[in-house]
């Protein structure tokens, strides 16, 4: 039943709660097995996410960037205890490793901890009007009280933009806009502290996204609300976070302030990621650092540092020895021997 | 039920009629495409300017639906300069893809049509038009003088063929004349190279799911370029790809551009990629050219309160903003088309004379035209009002 566990011989110290954090993520690590051969027996693993470590304050939103095949999806997902047990780390929400929870304690924290998903057109039931798929979960975790539920359903579609009609549609009657109000509502229902975005704005166009990023910092702003921003689109990331985390392969390998990311990348990978930003403006000058070749294979990734087969400033030592986290200004931390001292 | 039917609601026998009359429609169409032995001259045409790769004239493009006519292309007129690059930017369902897909003759028939306007091609020393071109001519059209790169890569090649035998088909069934099979395998193989698959031997076997999305893109591309087409349509080519891999592939198709001096029209919501790429930009909405001018003039100096609305939608990075605009409201539904101005109803710049009907092109200055009433006092020399 329970899938073999790998133990990287823990080598993290586990960190403390600290009450000024939502979210405190340690040397997360998820592996996925790859079955081979006759009989299934485990080959190898897909080092999704391979030791991810970050805080998150209460009320602000980190963005988190990176190819795809990175493994931001599967980090979000590992925090929320979506994607079965984690193979190392550690998460605490609010204080409490969540991978030590019961199932009932776990049930209850669920209202807390939310995620709006990447497809509005897949991740609603079509089977389901719209009033119900918002609503289900309300009255599955008794949030209120059965003469209180309509009016709460309402007010949640009024802050969400949708009208109370909508309650009896269904889910291909709107557009992709309105869909993905309904995916927020659903979230939102639940009154959760935390929120992990994927992706919620890539399947829509540019016009649509605009509402989307205002109602969603609208939001945030009358609930103190948490968000992980996961998105790929650099500029919608800048917009919206507070602190940005850049993915690299299953690492983290930069996180900071927005400010301290943007105005000066350190790490040869989000350089180059952000160098390929296309800017709109015909007059810009462009500095592009191309990367050659792509991604390499999460299930044999290359030895020392994941990014040296793409690296510009790659030496001897990045392809024997992983680097470690390291703080280079305050609260501005990137993994790169470049930046030993 | 009272405010079902007033929003659109169809009684059978309503939607029966519908489709009838929709059958009589399509099949004249249909009927007349595919005549054998057209002769040329009714497809033989004569270019507006022999510099101009593609020129779209007045073209609508309509979709004969169960539930009434979609107006997609209502009147699309712009021009591909030779060794330019186009930009066609505007919202999903705005009509870019059909429009190029008229270009190609791809359309979803027999429903979508081609009701009126032309579509020149230059053929070096004659011009024909490819809204009359029927059937079998087209065949030697596509592929040789105009060709696709389509958005999604993951889908657009076939996964039971190994690489190389897609990409010999293509050669094979154009150039095919008189090549052995090791010419033709030669040939896929200095293409791979060409857009800059270094394993160009072991790619040639290898099947599309083996490959990333970049590399699958770089395929597409080298199909297409296959015959070294006059023209080359990218529909969306890096939506599906990452800002890095999308780097890789702008570089890649403004170098090839420029090897076989060919033109692109280049299909875009991402208006950082346009001004990338692109020498003229066209904004289309709701089936319509609202605005078009050089790179220059539309990013520098946007007219149309559309064109304004995009920019200020799109967050930029390094400009902090508190708050992103939004333009309001929604498209029309293509089905019920007002008869004033497509964007009046979602504007914020209105004038008196938005009540009117349509506005046509203002000229503002040699290359950029805009189609709205608050630049008609401004400059009169442009259309007839």
């Amino acid at each position: 039943m329970a899938s073999k566990k790998v133990r990287t011989q823990g080598d993290f110290t586990p960190v403390e709660y600290d009450p000024q954090y939502i979210l405190q993520v340690n040397h997360l690590k998820k592996y996925f097995p790859i079955k081979g051969g006759m009989v299934g027996k485990t080959v190898g693993h897909v080092k999704a996410v391979d030791g991810v470590t970050f805080n998150l304050k209460r009320g602000t939103t980190m963005g988190l960037v990176g190819e795809s095949g990175c493994g931001k999806t599967t980090t979000g997902r590992t925090i929320l205890r979506l994607a079965g047990e984690k193979t190392d780390g550690q998460v605490l929400f609010n204080g409490q490793e969540i991978y030590d929870m019961n199932p009932k304690e776990m049930r209850a924290l669920r209202t807390k901890m939310q995620i709006i998903f990447q497809d509005p057109f897949s991740s609603l039931s079509p089977r389901l009007p719209v009033g119900e798929i918002i609503g289900e979960a309300v009255r599955e975790h008794k949030l209120v009280s059965k003469a209180e539920y309509n009016d709460y359903i309402d007010k949640v579609m009024d802050n969400c933009g949708l009208q109370p009609f909508h309650k009896a549609r269904y889910p291909h009657e709107f557009s992709g806009g309105q869909r993905q109000r309904i995916c927020i509502a659903r979230a939102l229902a639940l009154n959760p502290e935390f929120v992990v975005c994927d992706e919620p704005v890539s399947a829509l166009d540019v016009s649509i996204q605009a509402q989307i990023i205002n109602l969603l910092k609208d939001l945030q702003d009358q609930y103190n609300l948490t968000y992980l921003f996961i998105s790929h689109d650099l500029s919608v990331v800048e917009h919206i976070s507070d602190s940005v985390g850049v993915m690299y392969l299953g690492n983290l390998v930069e996180y900071g302030d927005t400010v301290d990311i943007f105005r000066n990348p350190l790490h040869p990978y989000t350089k180059a990621l952000f160098s390929a930003i296309p800017v709109p403006d015909p007059n810009a000058k462009m500095n592009r650092i191309v990367l050659e070749g792509s991604i390499p294979s999460p299930a044999n990734p290359p030895s020392g540092c994941k990014f040296h087969t793409r690296c510009p400033y790659a030496t001897e030592r990045c392809k024997v020895e992983a680097p470690c986290q390291r703080e280079v200004e305050p609260g501005h931390y990137v993994v790169c021997h470049l930046f030993d001292k | 039920m009272a405010k079902k039917k007033a929003e659109g609601y169809l009684s059978g026998r309503e939607a029966r009629r519908i489709a009838k009359e929709n059958r009589r429609i399509t099949n004249a169409f249909e009927k007349k495409r595919k005549r054998k032995n057209v002769p040329e001259s009714e497809y033989l045409t004569q270019m507006a300017n022999p510099d101009n790769a593609v020129e779209f004239d007045n073209l609508h493009t309509y979709f004969y639906t169960d539930a009434g006519v979609v107006k997609s292309v209502d009147g699309v007129s712009f021009e591909v300069p030779i060794g330019k690059t186009v930009g066609v930017v505007g919202e999903s369902g705005c009509g870019k893809s059909v429009t190029s897909l008229s270009l190609m003759q791809l359309l979803q028939r027999p429903q979508g049509q081609v009701v009126e306007g032309e579509i020149r091609l230059n053929m070096g020393d004659k011009a024909y038009d490819m809204t009359k071109m029927p059937n079998e001519q087209m065949q030697k059209i596509r592929g040789n003088y105009v060709s696709m790169i389509f958005q999604e890569p993951m889908t657009s090649l076939n996964p039971v063929f190994r690489i190389g035998e897609q990409v010999d088909e293509v050669i094979a069934l154009h150039h095919g004349e008189g090549k052995t099979k090791e010419d033709i395998k030669a040939r896929t193989i200095e293409l791979l190279e060409m857009v800059g698959i270094a394993n160009s031997q072991g790619v040639y076997r290898m099947y599309p799911h083996e490959l990333s999305g970049g590399m699958r893109q770089r395929v597409c591309i080298a199909m297409a370029l296959a015959c070294s087409p006059k023209v080359i349509i990218a529909d969306e080519p890096t939506t599906a790809l990452d800002v890095t891999i999308q780097a890789q592939v702008l570089d890649l198709l403004r170098n090839l551009k420029d090897k076989i001096n060919s033109s692109i029209m280049f299909i875009t919501h991402d208006l950082g990629v346009i001004a990338e790429m692109a020498d003229y930009v066209v904004v289309m909405y709701a089936g319509r050219v609202v605005e078009k001018g050089t790179v220059h003039e539309i990013f520098s100096n946007p007219a149309h309160p559309y064109t304004i609305g995009l920019m200020a939608s799109k967050p930029v990075v390094g400009k902090q903003v508190d708050k992103l605009y939004s333009i309001p409201g929604k498209v029309p539904n293509p089905i019920d088309m007002p008869n004033y101005c497509y964007f009046k109803d979602r504007c914020e710049m209105c004038v008196k004379g938005c009540e009117g009907e349509y506005p046509t092109q203002v000229q503002l200055s040699d290359t950029h035209f805009v189609s709205c009433y608050r630049y008609y006092d401004k400059k009169n020399q442009g259309g007839e009002v």
